[in-house]
C-alpha cells in the first residue's frame, strides 16, 4: 500500500525499518556467499562463510567490548532470555532466581515457566519511576540464588536500571547477572569490560537491522547448558543452521552505530514530550524525565481510551502502541504500567511513542498536533472529563 | 488489507451519533468502569403515556468497538417504546454494524447493558414493569453483577469480595471483603449505591467494609 510510504512511524520499540545498507550488507550472503559455514578443511565458499559470520560477531563483540567468544547468535531477543534464564538455572547448583515485575514476557514468562519446574522465583517491585528496589534486591539474594535477571532499558516507559550498581550486587554476592539490553543495544554504551554483567541479550531488530537475529553475551567460564539441541555450532551453544546473512546484517547495523543519531532521537523525544505535555492538559508522563531510554516517551492521557487514540492516530498515518487493556492480546492492561503502580485507568489511556532513525523533527510537529485533536476529540465525547469540569 | 474493524465500524467510531447528555434526564445508567477499561454512559427522554423514546444520548471513555455499539444502540432504540428497546440484543447491534472482532465483546456488550440499565432504571422511578417486584436478595444480587471489580475487571459477586447482604424492608446492606481504606473502596462504594438507591421501594443502601 502507498500510503505506508508517508507513514509516521513511532513504534520503533516494537520494530524498526531496515536500513537499507543493512539489506545491502546481507545480500551477498544469500545469493554469492550462500553455503554454510564449515570447517576449514571442507570448501572456499564454506570457509568465506565461517569468516564472514566470525567477522560479525567480532564486531557485536566489539560494541560490547567483550571477546567474539563470548557473542552466541540466536533467532532473536526472547530465545537469547529463554538460553539466559533456562540455561543457566538447570546448569546452576541452586532453585532460586530473581527478576523485576516490569521485565518484558520474555523474561517474565520464562521465570513464570521455572517457577512451575519448582524454581522460587523473586519478583522485585519497582517504584512510581520503575527502578528495581536495590534493598529488596540485596535482601532477596540467598545461597539457593542462581540469577538476577533484570533489564536495562524498559520496553514500554524506558526506565533505566542502575545496571553498574546491580551488576556489583551480584558479584559480590557470587550470582550470575542477566540483562535484557534489547531496549538499550545501541542506543546506549553498554560495557561488559567494566560492568561485571554475565549475559546480556542484544539484538539488532531495534536498530534498524534485520529480524530473525539476535545474540547472547555470555561471560567466558559462565555455567550454562544449551537449550537448542542439535549440531555443535556457536561453540556448541546454540545448534542449527548459522544465519549468516542475518548475523552479517547484524554486524552492520552496529557499524551504523552513531551517537550523534542517538542525541537527535533523544532530542526529538524530548520535544515530543514537552510539545504534548504542554498543549494537552491532564496528561502524565510514565517513567522518569531523565534515566530513561532516548528514544521512549510514554504518557497516559486522562478520560480517554488508548486503543481509540491509536486508531485515530492510524487514520492519520501515525503509527504509536498503547498499554490499554482494549489494545492487548490478552485484554490485560499493561503489566507495566501497573507495576509502577498505577491503576488500569492509567494503563487505559497509555500511549507509548518510540522514535528511530527515520524520524525528524517536522513529523514530531505533526504528532503533537494531530495527537492534541485527537484527543480534544475523544474528550468531548467521555463521560470523565465532562464530570471533571 | 484486513483490518479488525470494518467500514461501518469505523464509520461510527469517527462519527458517532447521538453523543452528549440529556439534562433531568427520564433514565439514565453508567456501565462498566474507568478503572477496569471501557464506561459508558447514557440518557433517555421516554414519553410517560406512550412509553416512547424520544430522546437518548451517550458517552463514552472507551475503545472503537465500544464507541461505535453505543452510537449504534442509541440509534435502533430511538423512536421505539422501551419495551421494543428492551428486547435489542448485543447480537442484532453488532449485525446491524455488520459485525465485530470477537475479541471486542466485552467492550461493545457494555453499551448494549447501558440502554438496558438506562431503560430498568425509568421504570425503576416510575414502579414499571417487572419492577414491582419486591427488591430482595436476589434481586440485589442481580444488580450487583453490574457492579465491577476494578482490580479483576469482573464483577464483585464473580470476584467474591461480597461478603453479605441483607435487606430489610427497603433497607439494604452490602458487606464487602475489602478495608474501607483500600484503593478502590470507595469507588466500589458508590457503584454500588448508584445501582440499588434508584430502585423504587428501595429507601437506603448501606454499604460496609471488613473495618466498620
Amino acid at each position: 500500500m502507498d500510503m505506508q510510504k508517508d507513514t509516521i512511524y513511532l513504534d520503533n520499540g516494537a520494530s524498526t525499518k531496515t536500513d537499507k545498507k543493512v539489506l545491502e550488507a546481507m545480500k551477498p550472503y544469500m545469493f554469492e556467499t550462500y553455503a554454510v559455514a564449515t570447517s576449514d578443511f571442507a570448501y572456499t565458499m564454506g570457509i568465506e562463510a565461517k569468516e564472514a559470520l566470525n567477522e560479525a560477531r567480532e564486531k557485536i563483540a566489539k560494541e560490547l567490548k567483550g571477546g567474539s567468544q563470548e557473542i552466541i547468535f540466536t533467532s532473536c531477543a526472547t530465545e537469547s532470555n529463554n538460553l539466559a534464564l533456562k540455561g543457566v538455572a538447570e546448569k546452576g547448583d541452586g532453585d532460586h532466581i530473581v527478576i523485576s515485575k516490569i521485565e518484558d514476557f520474555p523474561v517474565l514468562n520464562t521465570a513464570k515457566t521455572l517457577e512451575k519446574r519448582g524454581f522460587d522465583v523473586t519478583y522485585l517491585d519497582v517504584d512510581e519511576k520503575g527502578f528495581v528496589d536495590i534493598e529488596q534486591l540485596k535482601d532477596s539474594l540467598k545461597d539457593e540464588t542462581v540469577l538476577v535477571s533484570i533489564q536495562h532499558g524498559n520496553q514500554e516507559i524506558g526506565t533505566l536500571q542502575d545496571v553498574e550498581k546491580i551488576a556489583k550486587i551480584c558479584e559480590e554476592e557470587d550470582v550470575l547477572y542477566h540483562t535484557d539490553a534489547t531496549h538499550t543495544f545501541g542506543r546506549l554504551p553498554i560495557d561488559v569490560s567494566k560492568v561485571p554483567m554475565d549475559l546480556v541479550t542484544v539484538s539488532p531488530h531495534t536498530i534498524h537491522g534485520p529480524r530473525g537475529t539476535a545474540a547472547l553475551y555470555i561471560r567466558e567460564g559462565t555455567p550454562i547448558k544449551k537449550q537448542m539441541d542439535g549440531g555443535f555450532q556457536e561453540n556448541n551453544m546454540r545448534a542449527g543452521v548459522e544465519n549468516i546473512p542475518g548475523a552479517v546484517g547484524f554486524a552492520e547495523a552496529v557499524d551504523l552505530i552513531d551517537e550523534e543519531e542517538n542525541e537527535r532521537i533523544r532530542k526529538m523525544r524530548d520535544d515530543l514530550i514537552k510539545g504534548i505535555t504542554s498543549d494537552i492538559p491532564d496528561t502524565v508522563l510514565n517513567g522518569p524525565e531523565k534515566e530513561r531510554t532516548p528514544q521512549n516517551a510514554n504518557i497516559t492521557f486522562q478520560y480517554v481510551e488508548g486503543e481509540s487514540i491509536t486508531l485515530h492516530l492510524d487514520m492519520r498515518g501515525i503509527a504509536v502502541s498503547t498499554g490499554s487493556a482494549c489494545f492487548s492480546k490478552s485484554l490485560e492492561a499493561s503489566h507495566v504500567i501497573l507495576g509502577i503502580g498505577g491503576d488500569h485507568e492509567r494503563a487505559h489511556g497509555s500511549v507509548r511513542f518510540t522514535f528511530g532513525r527515520f524520524n525528524n523533527e517536522e513529523q514530531v510537529d505533526k504528532v503533537i498536533k494531530d495527537t492534541s485533536e485527537v484527543i480534544e476529540r475523544l474528550r468531548e465525547i467521555s463521560p470523565l472529563s465532562k464530570k471533571e469540569e | 488489507m484486513s483490518m479488525p474493524y470494518n467500514e461501518k465500524v469505523i464509520e461510527y467510531f469517527q462519527n458517532p451519533k447521538n453523543v452528549g447528555e440529556i439534562e433531568d434526564p427520564d433514565g439514565y445508567a453508567k456501565e462498566g468502569s474507568p478503572a477496569c477499561g471501557d464506561m459508558v454512559s447514557l440518557y433517555l427522554k421516554v414519553d410517560e403515556d406512550t412509553h416512547e423514546i424520544t430522546d437518548i444520548k451517550f458517552m463514552s471513555y472507551g475503545c472503537a468497538s465500544n464507541i461505535a455499539t453505543g452510537s449504534i444502540i442509541t440509534e435502533m432504540a430511538k423512536g421505539k417504546t422501551i419495551e421494543e428497546a428492551k428486547n435489542i440484543t448485543w447480537k442484532e447491534a453488532a449485525e446491524e454494524l455488520g459485525g465485530l472482532p470477537d475479541l471486542k465483546t466485552h467492550c461493545s456488550v457494555l453499551a448494549v447493558d447501558a440502554l438496558r440499565e438506562a431503560i430498568r432504571n425509568y421504570e425503576e422511578r416510575h414502579g414499571l414493569g417487572q419492577e414491582d417486584r419486591k427488591t430482595t436478595e436476589e434481586v440485589v444480587e442481580e444488580r450487583l453483577k453490574h457492579v465491577m471489580n476494578p482490580m479483576k475487571g469482573l464483577d464483585v459477586l464473580k470476584t467474591n469480595i461480597i461478603n453479605n447482604i441483607k435487606v430489610d424492608d427497603g433497607h439494604i446492606t452490602v458487606e464487602v471483603d475489602l478495608e474501607s481504606d483500600h484503593q478502590f473502596a470507595s469507588a466500589i462504594k458508590e457503584d454500588i449505591m448508584e445501582k440499588l438507591e434508584p430502585r423504587w421501594d428501595v429507601e437506603e443502601v448501606k454499604v460496609i467494609f471488613v473495618d466498620e
